[in-house]
């Protein structure tokens, strides 16, 4: 290539991405270190405030209520994400298989992740209603009324530990499909000789999937999960429609609790800690995918 | 011959049968929502009723209080206006910024490669407290600008990374011709990509708008005043009130908020598959 066309294409190549970086650097790059420096002082809504250091680190390490957060984020992230998994894959396998209206099911099983949010929790939150919930009705009438128990009276998010399970099933109603259809694609992308030598070998079903199924799909299922990992970490819709991080900070994640110090008790430098929780989390899942990344491009290179 | 067919039909059942409780878990919710809105208020509070349908007949009240009574409309008017304006704008710089990436070498690439990703991974719950500051700064606190300026800062990483992957497999040699014909690079990326790149255009666009539309914590942290909210804010914040919930009224209004985009969905459910499969879609 001559030089001045080399000129031309780098030229070219820059003024192209000049927009994307204008607009990400100013308002994801910037805004990224101004959390680093509201974390690092007391500053208070519309008041301002000063430098403090790592005091809000360590006031928040000494908090009853930081302490419950991340013990809740744990705990959501790792149930909702290995229970995603798990039925994710199982519901793949059974969309793989010669369904009748294959089109038709696959577009009802995307649908709670087209539908907003807020908005289907909205429909959770009537569901599990203390008092009109169609929940503890089938409870009552289906399976505790027959055999002569009950009726009970259930709190659906009145507990801290049923609150919990119920905000981890909504996100699992959510994130179901995500998780399908993505190893759906993964599983129609195994080539069909590998089950037939499996066959040939002897292979049962469970044979077929712990050695042909699984080592094949290891690559798709690590980035789905990676992805759904941050995601769900940081989920913050769910649990302020369900709980608002309620009853007694029994189901507060880090994004809601960030929320709520720095909205509802004005504490902006607290609250942008507490968010900067988060991003240990996001430097190891951004450290595995670009692994996996550098990974694929140096096998198809 | 019979023998085969009880075969066929036992196969045919152990298939669909899983299916079942996976679909009740994914569809019951949506059903219930979409009965719940049409359902009268007495039949609602009443312990005796069978939940599962309609007994008293189809109510429409909820909706005419809903698009009577409330904001809804100028909600729905917020959420268009934005959806599409964030999607037009982070599609047109994305398209740009892709070609760009995968197509022209030039120092600093794979660094701004690299950025776009983890920028893309980056989740809005750790960014919205110093956004809100600088929406209060800019003055743009209850305005839909505050809504415009900040949904591409997540809708320009993923259209870039999606379309990336999409450029990236559109085959060289028929751009290579068109420049040896003396055509300029943005002639070629005009005339030749975007006509081939159709498609992934169009799944960028339904992803962008979906993602816009779907918004929540942005729109309820910029936004106050009623006649700036969007649907899913307006509805999710606006229409529970103290401790009294009208049901009904809310699901009304969950439906409805919904509706666009899973018409949208409707009409090209065959995008959403593959966008989805690009397996670039946060979950």
């Amino acid at each position: 290539m001559r030089r001045s066309a080399r000129r031309a294409e780098t030229l070219t190549g820059i003024a192209l991405v000049l927009p994307a970086l204008f607009w990400v650097g100013l308002l994801v790059a910037y805004p990224f270190g101004m959390a680093i420096y509201y974390s690092l002082s007391n500053t208070v809504i519309s008041q301002g405030g000063s430098f403090v250091g790592f005091a809000n680190f360590q006031a928040l390490l000494g908090d009853g209520t930081f302490r419950q957060a991340l013990q809740n984020s744990i705990v959501f992230t790792t149930v909702a994400v290995a229970v995603k998994t798990v039925l994710g894959v199982a519901l793949a396998l059974i969309l793989y298989r010669r369904l009748r209206v294959k089109r038709l099911i696959r577009g009802l099983v995307l649908l709670p992740f087209v539908i907003p949010t807020a908005l289907s929790t909205l429909g959770w939150l009537w569901m599990y209603d203390s008092l009109y919930s169609v929940i503890t009705w089938t409870l009552n009438r289906v399976f505790l009324l027959p055999v002569g128990l009950g009726p009970i009276e259930v709190n659906w998010l009145g507990s801290p530990v049923l609150a919990m399970t119920a905000v981890i099933v909504v996100n699992i109603w959510r994130g179901l499909p995500f998780f399908a259809i993505t190893v759906l694609a993964g599983l129609t992308a195994i080539p069909t000789e590998f089950y037939e030598a499996a066959e040939v070998d002897g292979a049962g079903r469970w044979g077929r999937f712990w050695h042909v199924t699984y080592p094949l799909l290891k690559p798709v299922l690590a980035v789905v999960i990676l992805f759904s990992t941050i995601f769900t970490f940081a989920d913050f819709n769910i649990v302020y429609v369900l709980t608002r991080g309620g009853p007694q900070e029994a189901t507060h994640l880090f994004a809601t609790l960030s929320h709520a110090l720095a909205f509802e008790s004005m504490q902006l430098g607290r609250g942008a800690a507490v968010s900067l929780f988060m991003f240990p989390v996001l430097v190891v899942v951004v450290a595995l995918q670009l692994r996996y990344l550098h990974r694929d491009e140096t096998r198809y290179a | 011959m019979a023998v085969r067919r009880g075969g066929a039909v036992r196969h045919f059942v152990v298939d669909h049968v899983g299916l079942v409780p996976f679909l009740l878990f994914i569809l019951f919710p949506i059903y219930f929502m979409l009965l719940t809105a049409f359902k009268t208020d007495r039949e609602l509070y009443d312990l005796q009723a069978i939940p599962f349908w309609i007994r008293d007949g189809v109510s429409l009240g909820h909706f005419r209080h809903l698009f009577f009574k409330t904001n809804f409309w100028r909600w729905l008017a917020n959420s268009l206006v934005v959806s599409f304006a964030t999607m037009a704008v982070s599609v047109a710089i994305s398209i740009l910024a892709a070609y760009s990436l995968a197509r022209l070498s030039f120092p600093g690439a794979r660094t701004f490669g690299i950025g776009v990703f983890i920028t893309y991974l980056v989740p809005p719950t750790l960014l919205f407290l110093p956004l809100t500051q600088l929406v209060t700064w800019l003055g743009l606190i209850d305005s839909l600008w505050a809504l415009v300026l900040t949904y591409p800062t997540f809708l320009i990483p993923f259209c870039t990374w999606f379309l990336l992957g999409y450029f990236k497999v559109v085959p060289r040699e028929i751009e290579e011709c068109a420049l040896v014909d003396g055509c300029s690079r943005l002639g070629v990326l005009f005339r030749i990509v975007l006509p081939v790149a159709v498609p992934g255009i169009v799944c960028a666009m339904l992803f962008a708008f979906t993602l816009a539309w779907n918004e929540f914590l942005y729109a309820l942290t910029f936004t106050n005043a009623s006649v700036t909210k969007t649907v899913t804010v307006g509805v999710a914040a606006e229409m529970i009130r103290g401790d009294v919930f009208h049901w009904g009224g809310i699901m009304a209004g969950a439906v409805t908020g919904a509706l666009p985009v899973v018409i949208m969905y409707v009409c090209f459910l065959d995008y959403y598959v593959v966008g989805l499969t690009a397996g670039s879609v946060k979950g």
